[in-house]
């Protein structure tokens, strides 16, 4: 018995720290509660088409900014869609890149968009990783080093308020 | 013949798919093969009396992948085949119609929606809801029942009914602005609200679409608040839709009275405006009456001088 609180108090501090350092925001708390018996897998669900629907975001994006003749008005839209759906699963730090990448659209500033680019990959691959984690946590608990090491760390941290999430 | 459904998966297994032939609402469970993959969005099954169900992009798990035959597929009507499903049948209930090109974004009003007691069919663009509103041959103005026997569009069913509309702004091909035009230049459709949602936060925006007649605007992403908001919203406008017909039919004294109630809150500007731009997207509700819809019983009171009751 005492092994499943630990492992839940592992899962939890684990969300946590994604909270505290931003690569999740309010909105995933409210994808979590929209998820019951009858929609267990919901938060998964639409987290997938989140994967999705970015890495062929992603893609286009490349290609876009490899064309001779840059269409920033294209890329436009696909930052915009990014963001959009990286806010709704609550996915901050991506939906940040994406603000800057607008931006430098509208300027059309091909070294500010490249770079940008670079970023958000950079941030969506972390938050994939982050979320197959607590996924993969959720489903198979105990099992994964990270996750372990992060309640290493908070050992000594009080639950109440955190279970309450 | 292909007949929209919509599909609930429930469990990883198994999945509850409603829908309507000949009037007849259906209800059945469907075995998923194992290791049935989450994605895309459409998905076709052969049914065991040769219906090719097309769930369009209203379903939840799809992926384009057919069926020979369908194990455990029951085609009893009112069969319940889970207590998850919506608490309402089709006559309770409030229906809404949710639009948005984004798979994820859909997935979540839906069971936003479902969640708040609402009814939902999603589509992905606005071209496929006017479609299955029946609006999208020029026949607007023609009854259910006749543009559905006609337009080949409705596949032979019946047009769709809905209470509210919920659109995103920013579509590819017909925005969320061009479809609010649409349905509010319907005689059929123009008294169904409608919702906008967008992640933009721009005045300019939200003006332009409060003046095309929308009902709301909500800052995406959507919470439950926002819905919770909109659902008080639907309950009170039919109650007070029920209580303006009351009125309506008693006598002038009374008819009198409940013209000055509205021209207390029909007074100065706009409503709609005014309460819009003080508005910022996190505040919470105003009482659920957005907008005082106009009593379509005392249009002098718009006239007549306000009298403020203190």
């Amino acid at each position: 018995m005492d092994s499943v609180v630990q492992l839940q108090r592992q899962l939890v501090d684990y969300t946590v720290q994604l909270f505290n350092e931003g690569f999740l925001d309010d909105q995933f708390n409210q994808l979590q509660q929209l998820q019951d018996e009858s929609n267990p897998d919901f938060v998964v669900e639409v987290v997938t088409l989140f994967f999705e629907d970015s890495e062929r975001l992603l893609d286009e994006l490349a290609k876009a900014l490899e064309q001779q003749s840059v269409d920033y008005t294209k890329i436009d839209a696909h930052v915009h869609q990014l963001k959009g759906s990286s806010s709704s699963i609550g996915a901050q730090r991506v939906q940040k890149v994406c603000i800057g990448f607008r931006n430098f659209c509208e300027e059309r500033n091909i070294e500010g968009c490249q770079k940008c680019l670079h970023q958000v990959k950079r941030e969506y691959s972390l938050v994939k990783t982050k979320l197959e984690t607590l996924f993969k946590e959720g489903q198979f608990p105990g099992q994964c080093d990270e996750v372990k090491n992060i309640a290493e760390d908070h050992s000594q941290r009080q639950l109440n308020g955190i279970l309450d999430m | 013949m292909v007949i929209p459904v919509t599909c609930y998966t429930y469990s990883s297994t198994a999945a509850s798919i409603s829908y309507k032939s000949k009037g007849h609402k259906r209800h059945g469970t469907l075995l998923l093969p194992p290791r049935a993959p989450l994605k895309g969005n459409r998905q076709f099954f052969l049914t065991p009396i040769n219906y090719k169900l097309d769930m369009g992009s209203s379903s939840i798990a799809s992926n384009r992948w057919m069926f020979e035959k369908m194990d455990g597929f029951d085609l009893s009507p009112n069969s319940d085949n889970g207590e998850e499903e919506e608490e309402e049948e089709e006559e309770e209930g409030v229906h809404v119609l949710a639009v948005d090109d984004s798979l994820a974004d859909r997935k979540v009003i839906e069971r936003l929606l479902k969640i708040s007691s609402c009814k939902v069919t999603a589509v992905d663009s606005g071209w496929r809801a006017l479609k299955l509103l029946g609006l999208l041959d020029n026949e607007e103005d023609k009854s259910s029942s006749s543009s559905s026997a006609s337009s080949s569009s409705s596949a032979g069913f019946d047009v769709l009914k809905v209470d509210l509309i919920m659109t995103d702004y920013c579509m590819p091909g017909m925005t969320g602005y061009e479809l609010l035009k649409k349905i509010k230049e319907s005689t059929t459709f123009r008294e169904i609200p409608v919702v906008i949602m967008s992640s933009e936060n721009v005045m300019a925006r939200i003006d332009r679409c409060l003046e095309e007649g929308a009902e709301d605007f909500i800052v995406k992403p959507v919470k439950l608040s926002d819905v919770k908001r909109i659902r008080e919203y639907m309950a009170s406008r039919e109650v007070r839709s029920l209580q303006n017909q009351e009125e309506r039919s008693r006598s002038s004294i009374n008819k009198r009275k409940l013209q000055e109630s509205f021209g207390l809150s029909l007074s100065s500007s706009p409503p709609s405006i005014s309460s819009y731009q003080s508005r910022s997207p996190s505040l919470t509700p105003s009482p659920p009456s957005l907008f005082s819809s106009s009593p379509p019983c005392s249009p002098s009171s718009l006239d007549s001088p306000t009298r403020r009751l203190k």
